[in-house]
C-alpha cells in the first residue's frame, strides 16, 4: 500500500476555501460585521504558510546550525513582542525584561534537552526537526506566559485593596500576592493539562495527525506527540516559574508597595 | 514620642510642618472630607512615601526601616474591611500569619469576638457578615496581633453610634492593656471627645 501522503492538488485545494465562502455567508446572514476580518485572515493565513512552507524547504534542503539558529531567534522574537501586544496591562520595562528573559531560558533549555536527551537526533540543528519541535515549544510556551501574566496582573489590580490590605497587616509581597501568584501559574498551566486530558479521546493532536497522514505508524506518532506534550508542559511551567520568580519583585517598589 | 513629623509634603494632599503623636494614648485624627487623613495613616506606615520632610518612629526615620517589619510594629486597618478567607476564624489567625507569628489559641479568638461584640460563631462564614460585622472583624484580626501601634482608618463608620462607643471602649482599652498606641481617623466627634486623648484636627490644602 502506497503510505505516502494525497497532493491535493490546485482544484480540490481552492475548494477548501468553500469553508470561508459559507462562514462570510452565515455572518453577512446574522449581520454580524466580521467580514473584513475573516478575508484578512483567510488571505494572511495562505499567504505566510505558502512562504512559511518556500522558506522550510530552502532551509530543509540547506541545512546549516545558522539558520536554524536565526529561526529559532525569529520565532522567540515574534513570540515576546507577541506577549507584549497581548497582555491586556501596560508592563513596566523591567516586566517587559522579565518576560523576554524567560521566554528565552525557559524555551531554550527545554528544547535543547528535548532535542538532544528525548529525541537524540543528529546533527543538533537538523532543520526538520529543530524547527517544529522549537515552533510548538515557544508557540505554547507564549501562549501559556500571556495568560499567565494576565491573570496575574488582573488579579493584582482588581484586588488591589485586598493585597494593600495584606501588606498592611505586615505580610511580606510574596504572602500577599501569593494567591494571584498561583492564580497565574494555573491559568498558564491549565490549557497545556486539559489538551493532555482530552488527548486521544475528545481529539488527536496536530502533530499526530499531520505524521499519521504522511504515512508514519500511529504508533511512532503517539510516541513523538507524548513525549512533545511533555517537552511543552515543561517548557510553559519552567517559563512561567522563571517570570514569576524573576518578575514578582518589580511588581512591588523596595518599601513593599503596590507597583502597578 | 513614637512619631515625630517634620516639615511633610505628599503631594498636593498633605502638608504638615510639625506634628507629635504620644505613645500609649489615643490620637485622633479629625477634619473634613479630602483633607488627607487617610493619606496621613498610610505615610505612618510607608504605604505611601512622602515627597519631603521626615517621619520619625521612636527616634528612628521610616526610610531607614524596612517596610515589612514596620508594618508588624504598626498594623494599619483600611477604611474599607476586608475578608481574608472563609470562616471568621480564619479571618481572624489571618493577620498572625501574614506577620508570621504563631495562631491564636481558641479561648483568644473567642476573647477578641467578645471585645469587638461580634456575637458569632468561630466556624460562620464571613460572606455573610454586614458591612458593620466586617469592620468589627477587622478590629478583632488586628486586637489578636498586639501590634505597637493600630492605625485604624473609620473604623466603626458603619455602625450605629450606641454599638460604635460600646465598641470602641472596649477595643481602646483591651489595646491599652498591653501598652499599645492608637490613632483613629474618625468622622465622630463623639468617639473623638469620648476616646481622643489627643484630638488632632487636619485641614485641607
Amino acid at each position: 500500500m502506497d503510505k505516502g501522503i494525497i497532493d491535493i492538488g490546485l482544484w480540490r485545494f481552492i475548494a477548501a476555501y468553500a469553508f470561508i465562502l459559507i462562514l462570510l455567508f452565515i455572518v453577512k446572514l446574522r449581520g454580524i460585521s466580521r467580514e473584513k476580518q475573516i478575508v484578512i485572515a483567510s488571505l494572511r493565513m495562505t499567504i505566510q504558510l505558502i512562504i512559511a512552507g518556500y522558506i522550510l524547504t530552502f532551509i530543509f534542503d540547506n541545512p546549516s546550525p545558522w539558520l536554524s539558529l536565526l529561526i529559532i531567534f525569529i520565532m522567540e522574537l515574534f513570540a515576546i513582542f507577541n506577549i507584549y501586544k497581548q497582555v491586556r496591562y501596560k508592563l513596566s520595562k523591567q516586566l517587559k525584561c522579565t518576560v523576554a528573559v524567560s521566554m528565552v531560558i525557559g524555551t531554550i533549555s527545554c528544547l535543547f534537552y528535548f532535542n538532544i536527551i528525548v529525541i537524540h537526533f543528529t546533527p543538533w540543528y537538523e532543520p526538520r526537526y529543530f524547527i517544529p519541535i522549537a515552533g510548538m515549544i515557544v508557540g505554547n510556551s507564549m501562549t501559556g506566559i500571556t495568560l499567565g501574566l494576565n491573570t496575574l496582573l488582573g488579579g493584582l489590580k482588581e484586588q488591589r485593596e485586598v493585597v494593600e490590605g495584606a501588606l498592611m497587616l505586615g505580610a511580606t509581597p510574596k504572602a500577599a500576592s501569593k494567591k494571584y501568584v498561583d492564580d497565574a501559574f494555573d491559568s498558564a498551566i491549565l490549557p497545556t493539562l486539559n489538551n493532555m486530558i482530552g488527548m486521544g479521546i475528545i481529539f488527536l493532536p496536530g502533530m499526530m495527525t499531520g505524521q499519521i497522514l504522511s504515512g508514519v505508524s500511529p504508533l511512532v506518532a503517539i510516541e513523538y506527540q507524548i513525549a512533545i506534550l511533555l517537552g511543552i508542559v515543561g517548557s510553559v511551567a519552567l517559563t512561567v516559574i522563571l517570570f514569576i520568580y524573576l518578575g514578582y519583585k518589580f511588581l512591588f517598589t523596595d518599601h513593599a508597595q503596590l507597583n502597578i | 514620642m513614637p512619631f515625630t513629623l517634620r516639615n511633610l509634603v505628599y503631594k498636593d494632599i498633605l502638608k504638615i510642618g510639625h506634628m507629635d503623636i504620644p505613645e500609649n494614648k489615643t490620637t485622633c485624627f479629625i477634619g473634613e472630607s479630602g483633607a488627607g487623613k487617610s493619606t496621613l495613616l498610610k505615610l505612618l506606615n510607608k504605604m505611601y512615601i512622602p515627597d519631603k520632610g521626615s517621619i520619625h518612629y521612636k527616634g528612628t526615620s521610616l526610610g531607614e526601616m524596612d517596610a515589612v517589619t514596620l508594618r508588624r510594629k504598626i498594623v494599619m486597618i483600611p477604611q474599607t474591611p476586608l475578608l481574608f478567607g472563609e470562616s471568621i476564624e480564619e479571618n481572624l489567625q489571618k493577620g498572625l500569619l501574614f506577620s508570621e507569628k504563631s495562631p491564636a489559641s481558641r479561648g483568644d479568638l473567642e476573647r477578641v469576638l467578645e471585645i469587638v461584640r461580634l456575637d458569632k460563631n468561630l466556624q460562620d462564614q464571613s460572606e455573610k457578615l454586614s458591612g458593620g460585622e466586617r469592620q468589627r472583624l477587622s478590629l478583632g484580626r488586628v486586637l489578636l496581633m498586639r501590634p505597637e501601634v493600630y492605625l485604624l482608618d473609620e473604623p466603626t463608620s458603619a455602625l450605629d453610634e450606641e454599638t460604635e462607643l460600646t465598641v470602641m471602649k472596649k477595643f481602646v482599652e483591651a489595646a491599652k492593656s498591653h501598652d499599645g498606641t492608637v490613632i483613629i481617623v474618625t468622622h465622630s466627634m463623639k468617639v473623638a471627645e469620648q476616646y481622643g486623648e489627643e484630638v488632632i484636627k487636619i485641614s485641607k490644602q
